[in-house]
């Protein structure tokens, strides 16, 4: 439906640009007159002026659209239906509403509903048609400017110009609204958040139970919000990544780097860059298919207890899809070195292996400690694999054979088939995000630094 | 001391020091083993990998069928209302007739398990869309259900005590009946590519998910190939150096940096609570990734446009163009390879991302294909999800499969990229 209408808007402003461009040319091939712009930038405007309002302006509507309705049917219910009722409540026979006017009708509903229902189609329908001709409206406005604009001495082209340029500057302004989106929306959810649990709580507390009583007097079912256990639980795994990642990813950068032959690279490089290319919810299969079972296999042969989501089996997936992040982080690194260091040490009499150890790598020490920072960010914000293949439960545990849960985990547990903001739980995921957003964010400041530094440091 | 240790002069062939030399030499070696021994166990797993992925899935590329005449007889069908016929009866006595000397209720029961609980659904439309079948006696290739497929294509071991195994001995037998009658086939498995999911495994495909991944990916494009490519272009060619552009830069280069799942909670909060959106909507579901694949696509379209030569531009503005006709008419044609390079690989990227998908619900069950980008759906990896958390067997060779479905669409989308790069890249 509203297909139909972007559509029709692309048509109208096509339409436009043939028209605009069509009146240029005749013009100017009648009058003989010297026009400043090329018909096509004619065209090109009644394009612009066409299209360019007619789309904000479906974007704006959809925007405030929704909402309106929804109040304005909300505020016509009946006030014996819906007197002393809360927010939770309400925006039940809300949605009870919508989906009778949908046409799914559960139980039997009050003919109060029914009337609403109706009400609400009926209102839809009347916006949409509204719609529909404000955008005719709009588009035949644009198109009316623009063709009396068409004349010798308008300059077309400094007008499209301005136009695109102010169309690039938001398109760029985007990466700020992203942002700005994410930050607010954290910032908004955790504030609500720390109006039913305290900020001490959540910060220092040893208790991660996120539960909420499902009635009044049921005092077992309190919950606890303390993030601690839950932010260890991902510090084991990520340090158990890195334990598999840092040694294997460095050491195949070495060589890669210094001894390995042109051919050995061009295998050694595509392989790399598939296991950089896998998804993680590929990684998160294997964990749970492979690697699980055979810890549980060794544990049980040498007689240890392994519980069956343990934190060496998410970590050490982990660290594979790690291996290719650092290796290119190092690789790089060492590549930057200048040459004349290299050289230097050969000259000496070092063997490669000693230049390597001796001069190579204390020079890159700065980026390939940068490029570690990003794969610890890259580990704590990793999802997939540790929702399949780490537990649930918080404990308070550094024991890698125990199951431990990361803070990811519990944001996507909490939040799976859940969409009402009104709980602690939901809005815990919210406060967690946050932690997640300045943990990582402070991380990959800091990588950049020490990266930047380094750099200058040669350049 | 130094002049000392130049007037000493330095015999390199006493033993002390060839010694000396031999182990550094065997150090060097050393090295280089370890370096050699670290990139060779990255291969390893990456083989072990793929390779047990492929093992595992390569049992869901054939499912079993059993070949079964079907009775549509009058009883039990009324030709005036074909929708609202017994066809639950006639899959059973189709069952049933093969095996006239099972006759206890449970046993029977057990017997009806054989095939699977679509078929009497698939014949109901069969049926529906053709009256003239009734009174007729139908011969077709069914579907077994799971744990029959799962013995035919030894995933069930016979050798097994009995009570540890899904199938008990006299459910084995009737199975070894039917294949000596020449009753069983194993065709290849199209329904994993043509059916939505189901709670069954022998019925569950990735139609859905493969729809709701292409729409998600529409979308994705739609909205950040042409943002990304404004974006890149403006803060390359146009942009003054000053703060706000700074701003922007060192957001880009943050948000390549954000978790995903924090782009999940961003459109939750975003898309769905205060826009009202639809949930699980593959719109919702390509809005989020268009997000996080803007700066790939913005940081490669700027290292594109960088190396078009200066060369190209300052002819072009000696002839009389503008800068915007400059831009437009040489510098975008001329980096458009690598622009298109860096989308593909960030398409790709979108393809394989899950854990944003989770939070805005787009791991619902659903079992039917999306219509459009505002239907419920699933997109291929958190189909992968649902079904690695499925408890039935069968699921489990369904999941490999569905990433190898995955993996060859990423492998083929990198190989339009490296192509697109060697053929059409230039270098000045």
């Amino acid at each position: 439906m509203i297909g139909y209408l972007f559509l029709l808007i692309l048509v109208a402003a096509i339409a436009g640009y043939v028209v605009n461009r069509q009146a240029a040319r005749s013009q100017a091939f009648g009058s003989g007159a010297r026009f400043h712009s090329l018909p096509g930038f004619h065209g090109a405007y009644a394009l612009l002026l066409t299209g360019l309002p007619a789309f904000l302006f479906v974007l704006v509507w959809l925007t405030f659209e929704g909402p309106i309705v929804d109040a304005v049917v909300m505020a016509s219910l009946p006030a014996e239906g819906v007197a002393g009722l809360d927010a939770g409540k309400l925006s039940l026979i809300e949605a009870e509403v919508k989906s009778i006017a949908a046409g799914n009708v559960f139980g039997e509903p009050e003919p109060w509903k029914f009337a609403a229902a109706e009400y609400y189609t009926s209102l839809r329908g009347t916006f949409r048609a509204a719609l529909w001709i404000s955008v005719l409206l709009v588009c035949g406005i644009g198109l009316y400017i623009a063709r009396r604009r068409v004349a010798a001495d308008f300059r077309a082209r400094h007008r499209v110009e301005e136009i695109t340029s102010w169309i690039m500057i938001a398109c760029a302004g985007v990466a700020i609204l992203v942002t700005a989106g994410i930050i607010a929306s954290l910032i908004y959810e955790s504030v609500r958040f720390f109006e039913r649990v305290p900020v001490a709580e959540f910060l220092f507390g040893l208790n991660w139970e996120p539960q909420i009583p499902l009635r009044e007097d049921q005092i077992a079912g309190a919950g606890a919000f303390g993030w601690l256990p839950v932010f260890l639980g991902t510090i084991v795994i990520t340090v158990v990544a890195l334990v598999v990642a840092v040694p294997i990813g460095l050491l195949s950068a070495i060589y890669l780097n210094e001894f390995a032959s042109a051919r050995v690279r061009s295998i050694g490089k595509p392989v790399l860059e598939i296991l950089a290319g896998v998804p993680t919810v590929v990684y998160g299969f294997f964990a749970i298919l492979v690697v699980a079972p055979a810890i549980r296999g060794a544990g049980a042969a040498a007689g240890i207890d392994v519980s069956p989501n343990t934190a060496l089996a998410a970590g050490g997936v982990m660290g594979i899809m790690l291996i290719p992040f650092i290796s290119s982080f190092a690789d790089d690194a060492l590549s930057a070195v200048p040459r004349s260091l290299r050289d230097g040490s050969l000259a000496l009499g070092a063997t490669r292996g000693e230049t390597m150890t001796k001069v190579l790598f204390p020079a890159a020490i700065p980026g390939i400690v940068g490029g570690v920072l990003l794969a610890v960010s890259r580990a704590i914000g990793e999802t997939m694999i540790v929702v399949m293949a780490a537990g649930l439960i918080a404990t308070l545990t550094i024991n890698p054979l125990d199951s431990v849960t990361t803070v990811t985990v519990q944001i996507v547990t909490l939040l799976i088939g859940d969409s009402e903001f009104d709980n602690p739980k939901t809005l815990a995921a919210f406060a967690l995000g946050l932690m997640l957003f300045i943990v990582t964010l402070a991380l990959n400041v800091l990588a950049l630094r020490v990266v930047r530094k380094y750099r200058e440091l040669y350049d | 001391m130094s002049e000392t240790a130049i007037a000493h002069s330095v015999d390199w062939n006493e033993p002390a020091r060839l010694r000396g030399i031999a182990r550094r030499h065997r150090r060097d070696l050393r090295l280089k083993a370890i370096g050699a021994g670290a990139l060779g166990l990255a291969a390893l797993m990456l083989l072990i990998l793929v390779g047990s992925l492929v093992y595992n899935g390569a049992l869901a590329f054939q499912q079993t069928h059993v070949t079964l005449e079907f009775e549509i007889s009058a009883d039990h069908v009324d030709p005036a209302k074909p929708e609202a016929g017994n066809y639950r009866a006639i899959t059973r006595d189709a069952v049933f007739r093969l095996f006239p000397d099972v006759t206890g209720r449970t046993q029977q029961r057990d017997l009806a398990n054989l095939i699977s609980n679509g078929v009497q659904y698939d014949l109901r439309d069969r049926v529906v869309a053709d009256p003239s079948l009734i009174g007729s006696t139908l011969t077709l290739d069914v579907l077994v259900s799971d744990p029959y497929d799962q013995l035919a294509k030894g995933a069930i071991d016979r050798a097994t005590p009995a009570e540890n195994r899904r199938l008990g001995d006299a459910e084995i037998a009737w199975f070894d009946r039917l294949d000596a009658e020449g009753r069983i086939s194993k065709p290849l498995n199209l329904g994993l590519i043509l059916n939505a999911d189901s709670r069954f495994p022998e019925q569950a495909g990735l139609a859905g998910a493969l729809w709701g991944s292409f729409y998600a990916l529409m979308v994705c494009f739609l909205l950040s190939f042409p943002i990304g490519i404004a974006a890149a272009v403006y803060l390359e060619e146009f942009a003054p150096k000053n703060r706000l552009t700074d701003l922007i830069e060192i957001n880009i280069n943050n948000l390549a940096a954000v978790p995903s799942v924090v782009f999940g909670l961003l459109a939750l909060a975003v898309f769905l609570g205060w826009f009202g959106l639809p949930r699980s909507s593959p719109l919702v579901g390509g809005m989020t990734l268009a997000l996080m694949t803007l700066p790939t696509i913005i940081i490669a379209t700027r290292a594109a446009v960088k190396a078009v030569p200066p060369s190209i531009r300052e002819a072009a503005l000696g002839v009389g163009a503008s800068k915007h006709q400059v831009v437009l008419d040489h510098v975008l044609p001329l980096a458009m390879p690598g622009i298109l390079t860096g989308t593909i690989i960030g398409m790709a990227q979108a393809l394989g991302e899950t854990a944003p998908l989770l939070l805005i619900g787009m791991n619902a069950f659903i079992t039917q294909a999306p219509d459009s980008v505002m239907s419920p759906a699933t997109a291929l990896p958190t189909q992968i999800f649902i079904w690695a958390d499925s408890p039935e067997r069968g699921f489990v060779s369904r999941t490999s499969a569905a990433i190898c479905v995955l993996l060859v669409f990423l492998i083929a989308m990198n190989s339009l990229a490296v192509l697109l790069r060697k053929r059409f890249e230039r270098r000045w």
